[in-house]
């Protein structure tokens, strides 16, 4: 066991998994001798060499649309888009091609690739550096989308995720890079994409969430216990596409209500998804209507009022307390 | 079907003010005196600025900012080209020529503050604010000059003298897939644009080298079909030259140019970028020595333009211009009426549609449960003043 934080811990699972399997390339803009503007790419250029970490011209496209070149040929590129609000420039390349060789060659060309890219807001950081637009991607047929709340599942996710056999789009919640560390197993883990984690037994209201708003989630949750007496279980989703709705639906069935948090904007947001999964499947448990905190329908808006726009603890225990007294 | 050469317009290198401050009496371009000082003045304030936001940035009183010192001749060389009617498309490091196309200094301090107020054009400047996304910029700089020309046309194609666009953009940008399909935009639909490129040899860490194959990026000019020069980007004389003869081509219909200019980021990439870990102190210190201010007042003193005492003068009056400005904004960071979150709904759309009302009414109720009312009327705030004198 090795105490770690999650910028650590992500950096750790590239190098395992750089050591592990020479087909493993890392890419981007200053991921090199720069090691990453968030240092996540640290001691692999000095250790792998240009030739399996590479400092890429200025052009999102261009790293995207050769990595599934390169993915197609057989090796295992793992991307990193400097931060999510430029990734728009390579949507395109994700959206036609990536997430559709397997379909379209029915099966016979394939695109084993991982996009990285910090997501979310609340470092202050400047316009475009703060968005929370993941669900674009699972919105796309053919990408899955994991995003970690922590060290210990940001390592193991990552492995996954570079072992899956489709392209995976891995948002890191910049906000808790260098937030708290936890303990790491010496041994390398891996999660199963697709799987949420109850990361809280409880009998009273579901908590959904996941990434960065996991924060928020977790103090409300201990309010609720000290302040109310309430026993809250919490659902920590891990992999937004595919979306585990077993386990989402049987915790609902047993607590009867349920909140879900997340820092993308409301319309079309995965909380919208998660609902419509409950309706689908569980509606007759349901004591109240499912409630969602979000980010509003906005651009996050610059750094001095982006804590306004941010799910924190006391918009996520409103919410609780509204549905628990419905 | 013979085996031939094609003959390739020839890429020519400009430079006039050289960095020992030696001037070649031929190229010097005529700008009369009051032009002369008025350049030397906003690159100054532009210096002054950025080192004052830099303190500022260290003690906590400013964000994350791309620094603009060494870039002041580039901005400035060229702005000085165009007026209020023509076009200014910025990229990030231009804040010579915001301030000089009347950018209050205080919206600059307001959005490196994290204040949407700062990107905001002041009434009548014909720019479009700071542009982060990297390149993404140079597609609506081709687009306004698209419209000039259909604007042009549609009034019979009469006017001598056409209105421009001034855009800016780094060595880095020109691997952006945006920057190629805005050159060959301009260049078919032969839009009156000038093309800046700000080669610093840095993206962030990544060298020059790293970026591209080619020798220079102003060769790129003649793939797109249009005039390419690459000047000394820190010798402002022979920006404005470049700069003002890529502007008479456009104002005749003749289409855009391509200007790259050399120069080296001294600075840090951002506030938040640590230089030592990708490159030589030597090297930067170097490429100090270059500075484009130096040469510059060493080329009005010796012209007897501005003597040393006036240049102090000159100094002292940016100085008492900064203090001004810094504390006004400061005033402005504090005020209810941009600090109120609720405003973030209000300019989305032109109407604020039922679903975003509600979401507001929302957030206000979320405030008003933590005891802050943000619904009662704020003052509006002050408008500053523009920085142009
Ligand atoms: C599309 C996009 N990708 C990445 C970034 C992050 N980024 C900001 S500045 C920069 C380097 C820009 O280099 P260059 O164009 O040479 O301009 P310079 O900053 O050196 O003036 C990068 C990669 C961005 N802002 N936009």
């Amino acid at each position: 066991m090795a105490e770690m934080n999650m910028a650590k811990a992500i950096n750790l699972a590239l190098l395992e998994a750089m050591t592990k399997d020479p087909k493993v390339i890392v890419m981007g803009e200053d991921v090199g001798p720069d090691e990453g503007v968030f240092r996540i790419t640290e001691g692999l250029y000095a250790k792998f060499g240009g030739d399996r970490v590479i400092d890429t011209p200025l052009a999102e496209s261009g790293i995207i649309g050769t990595a599934i070149g390169m993915a197609i040929y057989g090796m295992k590129p793992v991307c990193e888009i400097q931060f999510s609000g430029f990734d728009y420039y390579n949507y395109h390349q994700l959206e036609s091609h990536a997430a559709r060789f397997r379909n379209r060659t029915r099966g016979r060309l394939t695109v084993p690739m991982v996009m990285r890219a910090p997501y979310g807001g609340g470092i202050r950081a400047l316009e475009h550096h703060s968005e929370s637009r993941e669900a674009i991607y699972a919105h796309t047929p053919g990408l899955k989308v994991v995003i970690p709340s922590g060290p210990r599942n940001a390592r193991a996710l990552l492995h996954s995720a570079i072992q899956d056999p489709d392209p995976v789009i891995y948002y890191e919640p910049k906000a808790c890079y260098r937030l708290f560390r936890e303990d790491v197993p010496e041994t390398m883990e891996t999660l199963p994409i697709g799987k949420a984690q109850v990361v809280k037994q409880g009998t009273d209201i579901t908590l959904i969430s996941y990434g960065a708003s996991m924060r928020a989630t977790l103090e409300a949750a201990e309010s609720l216990e000290e302040e109310d007496g309430v026993k809250p279980e919490i659902i920590d989703l891990l992999s937004i596409c595919p979306l585990d709705t077993d386990t989402i639906i049987e915790s609902v069935r047993k607590t009867g209500r349920a909140v879900v948090i997340h820092e993308g904007p409301r319309t079309c947001g995965l909380a919208a998804e998660v609902i419509a999964r409950i309706n689908e499947k569980v509606l007759e448990y349901l004591e109240a209507p499912v409630l969602r905190v979000t980010g509003y329908d906005v651009p996050i808006p610059y750094f001095s009022k982006e804590q306004a726009y941010l799910p924190d603890s006391d918009k996520v225990l409103n919410a609780a307390r509204k549905t628990l007294s419905f | 079907m013979p085996r031939k050469p094609i003959e390739l317009p020839k890429i020519e290198y400009l430079s006039i003010l050289n960095e020992h401050g030696e001037l070649d009496k031929e190229l010097e371009p005529k700008i009369d005196n009051k032009s002369l000082i008025e350049m030397y003045r906003y690159m100054l304030l532009a210096r002054r600025t950025d080192e004052r936001m830099l303190l500022m940035q260290r003690q906590g009183r400013c964000g994350t900012f791309p620094q603009s010192s060494g870039h002041e001749a580039i901005s400035m060389g060229s702005i000085f080209n165009i007026n209020k009617n023509d076009w200014h498309v910025p990229a990030y490091r231009e804040l010579a020529g915001l301030l000089w196309r009347g950018w209050p200094l205080e919206h600059i301090l307001l959005y490196w503050n994290g204040f949407e107020e700062g990107a905001s054009p002041p009434e009548g400047v014909n720019d479009l604010p700071v542009c982060v996304p990297i390149a993404s910029q140079l597609l609506h700089a081709a687009g306004i000059g698209m419209a000039m020309n259909i604007e042009d046309r549609s009034e019979g194609g009469k006017k001598k003298e056409k209105k421009v666009v001034m855009t800016y953009f780094g060595d880095g940008a020109s691997s952006e897939g945006d920057c190629h399909e805005a050159l060959n935009f301009a260049a078919v639909f032969n839009a009156p644009v000038v093309f800046m490129c700000l080669n610093n040899q840095y993206a962030i860490s990544v060298p020059l080298s790293k970026q591209m194959k080619n020798e220079t990026i102003a060769q790129r000019a003649v793939a797109y079909g249009m005039p390419g020069i690459k000047v000394d980007g820190n010798d402002v004389l022979a920006v404005y030259q470049a700069a003002k003869e890529a502007v008479e081509r456009a104002r005749k219909g003749e289409g855009p140019t391509l200007i790259e200019c050399l120069t080296y980021r001294v600075t840090p990439h951002t506030t938040a970028d640590d230089p030592k870990r990708y490159r030589s102190e030597d090297e930067t210190k170097e490429w100090m020595l270059r500075d484009s201010l130096p040469r510059f007042a060493k080329y009005l003193e010796t012209k007897g333009v501005l003597s040393e005492k006036e240049r102090n003068a000159l100094e002292e009056e940016v100085d008492t211009q900064i203090k001004a400005a810094v504390q006004n904004a400061e005033e402005m960071f504090k005020s209810e009426a941009l600090l109120n979150p609720l405003n973030m709904f209000d300019h989305l759309y032109e109407d604020v549609p039922p679903y975003l009302q509600e979401q507001k009414d929302e957030l206000r109720d979320h405030f008003k449960t933590k005891g802050k009312d943000w619904s009662n009327p704020q003052k509006k705030a002050q408008t500053p003043a523009s920085s142009r004198q």
